[in-house]
């Protein structure tokens, strides 16, 4: 947890101060909507079907006990009692009326909580693995150089008006948890042969019309020149990318119009002439940022505690949770612990301010009173120790946050859609409700394996079904929803596209569909432990399609 | 409409000159960047100011050889969501050093003064009254800023490493880096 | 449910214009009087596109009462009033089509 400095404070309580100033000034008409607008969206706030909805930073996916009551508050205070974690580590509420949001945004910065910059044309949430400070195959705590670049971008004079929206993800494992390579600009800290530790660069992928997997244009950046390298991709995007078109204007259309060669020549001679200047990072800087993050006073403990031991031989329950959501930690004798936001009948990724208070409970007695946001819209308690795990999961299985469906076929990822946003062209919730239902025999979940669902209820793919091992997208035909189907997408260190299965499904037969898909994965699959997107891989989309189109 | 130099309302003392006109030979002209282009050695045996318009599409790498005659360098914003002037406002002033009037056009509101200042814009042709009366607010709302940029603010890294972080009364652990 | 951000303005049918309310953000729909009502049976209905047109320029001139302002189809019921003409406008009217939570202790 990075915590907040003098400066810091300052400068959030300056924005909420300019953003109850402009708020005032659009209700009283003295601002349009077309000029409030770009502003509105600055500060998190969208237009929604039914009502406004605020979408709140959790950057890089960290929120602290206290935080995370906050957004409990909120959601009682000003909303209706719940909140959606979304896929870009943000949290997200659906009808905050305006008139309050420059309250809400007051009491966000009471807990150093915000809505900058998390819509609009500017840098958006820099986003990251939930599993970044304590998973053992990361290299550095990645978050650090997060908190550098959310710093930089907040309210950067010559940014702030960039031809699209643009995100940024980074990692420090050569897993990549944090889908890097669709975004706009993805980093991935690594050891070089030299053993020096510095940044891959990507940039140009991302989903929605036109997807892109992102390329490198540079394979090693020094640390030092971490910021004013980013400057130069930013520099060149501003000046050059598409501003005719909403649809063109991302910067995966200009490296792609580019090619990503002259994109990176283009970057390197602007990157030249600064990175010199006040952009080259003084470590001094780095560890300043370093030395503001919280890590906890681990105790020294032994792997396998007793209690550990025991509860998972004589409670069947427990030790299928066990085995499902719990992961290893760097530290001997602790664990990183998913708790499931995709009940069985629920919408995937939301919580209610009941669950909100009792997680930043658990948080502050299990997790030195941290947790984080995953972009599969689950979260994660990150230091538990090994022998509190039972105790643990008998709170959260009495909150409904215990499902042992993480990384299974019914912890499905999926866009809020039709049912409230005004973007969508079809509902996306209740098609991932009854496929929880139709998957929710656990046992049948598990033997399915690893499998991953994405729902999006538009093209703009925030469900990012691109990359789902099944993707399914909601379009609409002659007034009906009707669904298209692409298999093989990852979003992973292998990220891919999905490949297309076939025509579009009605409504009411999608959930037959993916019954036939896994179906046909399971007569086609070598082995019980093949994975379906390794199956999919060896046999070719073939055997699905026939099997999905042949009863259809 | 209202024009802002030097923080405070003001005339604009430059003439905007069409391109088929005649340029007056001893009051400050505002012509296009064809004009310029076309006819810099006239140009340069003015004795009154000169300054150029120059879009917002078009590198100011074109632009800079001109600049030691320039007085005055206007940059457009066709739409306030146009960003692109702001690079190229931090260009003239970061990159080629450029000391003249530099004044943001066209779609020009108030809540983007401080944003046009930081990237070194110092005159202002403000759409709307209300607006110009409201810059010196407008500029005075943020005493942080995070990032260095055309004007003289220094960013919150460089006074933390001047001052020292902020230390807090709480015991702090030595955070590996 | 093409989302009507991206309309050209032809309809083929009875339309009425609705919005979201500025301050609340809540759903609205233009009454006869050129008012706002959140009820959309007591919404205006216009069948032809200048009619539909006209309602919609009035609708955006007020623009310090409600936000984006849009044509919606609707289907007149017996007594000649409003109902919701499509998915998107259903879910405007009702809510989203699952339960939401309880509210415990608000």
């Amino acid at each position: 947890m990075y915590l907040y400095d003098t400066y810091d404070r300052a400068l959030l309580a300056e924005r909420v101060a300019e953003f109850r100033d402009q708020v005032a000034r659009r209700l009283s008409g003295e601002l349009s909507e077309d000029e409030f607008k770009p502003l509105r969206l600055m500060n998190g706030v969208y237009l929604q079907l039914h009502a406004y909805m605020l979408r709140i930073a959790i950057p890089y996916g960290s929120l602290s006990s206290d935080q995370m009551r906050m957004l409990a508050h909120v959601a009682r205070r000003y909303d209706r009692g719940y909140g959606h974690f979304t896929t870009r580590q943000n949290i997200q509420f659906n009808w905050i009326k305006l008139a309050d949001m420059p309250d809400v945004v007051a009491d966000l910065a009471t807990v150093e909580l915000h809505a900058m910059q998390t819509s609009g044309n500017c840098v958006r949430n820099i986003t990251s693995d939930q599993w970044a400070g304590v998973a053992s195959d990361e290299i550095e705590d990645p978050r650090i150089w997060a908190e550098i670049l959310r710093q930089h971008s907040t309210l950067h004079p010559e940014f702030t008006f960039l031809p699209r929206k643009f995100k940024i993800a980074i990692t420090a494992s050569a897993h990549d948890r944090a889908a890097i390579k669709v975004h706009d600009i993805g980093l991935r800290l690594f050891r070089n042969e030299q053993g020096e530790a510095g940044f891959e660069v990507v940039v140009g992928g991302g989903l929605g019309r036109t997807p892109f997997i992102g390329k490198v244009i540079r394979p090693f950046l020094k640390k030092r020149d971490f910021l004013s390298y980013i400057e130069a991709i930013l520099r060149v995007y501003n000046q050059y990318g598409r501003r005719d078109n909403i649809y063109k204007a991302r910067i995966k259309i200009l490296v792609h119009e580019l090619g990503a060669e002259r994109f990176a020549q283009e970057v390197e001679a602007e990157w030249k002439a600064i990175n010199n200047g006040e952009l080259a990072l003084d470590p001094a800087i780095v560890a300043g940022i370093a030395a503001r993050f919280r890590y906890p006073d681990y105790n020294q403990l032994a792997d396998d505690a007793p209690a550990l031991t025991a509860a998972r031989q004589s409670d069947r329950r427990f030790a299928t949770w066990l085995g499902n959501s719990v992961a290893n930690h760097k530290v001997a004798g602790y664990a990183i612990v998913t708790l499931s936001l995709k009940p069985e009948g629920g919408p995937p990724g939301d919580a209610t301010a009941e669950q909100m208070e009792a997680i930043a409970e658990l948080a502050e007695r299990y997790s030195f009173g941290e947790i984080r946001v995953g972009h599969e819209q689950n979260l994660v308690l990150p230091h538990v120790a090994q022998h509190d795990l039972p105790e643990l999961w008998r709170a959260l299985d009495a909150l409904g946050l215990a499902t042992p469906n993480v990384g299974l076929i019914s912890d499905i990822i999926a866009c809020p859609g039709l049912d409230y946003c005004s973007l969508a062209n079809a509902r996306s919730i209740p098609i991932a409700q009854e496929l929880t239902h139709r998957f929710g025999d656990l046992k049948r979940a598990r033997e399915l394996g690893r499998l991953h669902v994405n729902i999006s209820g538009c093209i703009n793919a925030c469900g990012h079904h691109h990359v789902g091992h099944i993707g399914i997208l909601g379009v609409e035909k002659n007034g009906e929803e009707v669904y298209q189907i692409t298999l093989g997408g990852r979003a992973d260190e292998a990220a891919q596209l999905g490949e297309l299965l076939g025509p579009a499904v009605p409504y009411h037969q999608v959930a037959d569909v993916i019954e036939d898909i896994v179906a046909a994965y399971l007569e086609v699959r070598a082995r019980p432990d093949e994975l379906f997107i390794d199956t999919l891989a060896r046999v070719g989309i073939e055997p699905f399609k026939e099997r999905v189109y042949a009863v259809h | 409409m209202p024009f802002i130099k030097a923080g405070r309302r003001t005339d604009d003392r430059f003439l905007r000159v069409a391109d088929d006109a005649a340029i007056p030979e001893s009051k400050p002209v505002l012509i296009s960047a064809a004009r310029l282009l076309a006819t810099p050695a006239e140009l340069s045996r003015r004795c009154a100011p000169t300054g150029v318009i120059w879009p917002n599409n078009r590198a100011i790498a074109e632009l800079a050889p001109h600049l030691d005659r320039l007085a005055l360098v206007a940059l457009v914003f066709p739409s306030f969501r146009d960003g692109r002037a702001y690079s190229q406002a931090r260009l003239l002033r970061e990159r080629y050093r450029y000391r003249g009037e530099l004044r943001a056009t066209g779609d020009v509101l108030r809540d983007q003064f401080l944003f046009l200042t930081r990237a070194g814009f110092d005159a202002f042709e403000v759409k709307k009254e209300a607006d110009a009366d409201a810059f010196v607010a407008a500029l005075a709302r943020f005493s942080v800023v995070y990032q260095p940029s055309a004007d003289d603010q220094v960013p919150a890294f460089r006074r933390r490493l001047n001052g020292g972080f902020q230390r807090d009364p709480a015991a702090q652990r030595e955070a590996v880096s | 449910m093409t989302s009507p951000l991206q309309q050209k303005l032809k309809i083929t049918g009875p339309v009425v214009i609705t919005a979201n309310r500025l301050a609340d953000g809540a759903v609205v729909y233009r009454a006869a009087d050129g008012g706002w009502t959140t009820l959309i049976n007591e919404a205006a209905i216009a069948t032809t596109a200048p009619a539909a047109s006209a309602m919609l320029a009035a609708a955006g001139a007020d623009d310090v009462l409600v936000v984006g302002p849009y044509v919606a189809p609707v289907e007149p019921d017996a007594d000649g009033r409003a109902q919701p003409g499509n998915l998107r406008e259903r879910i405007r009217v009702a809510g989203p089509t699952f339960d939401l939570p309880v509210i415990v202790g608000a």
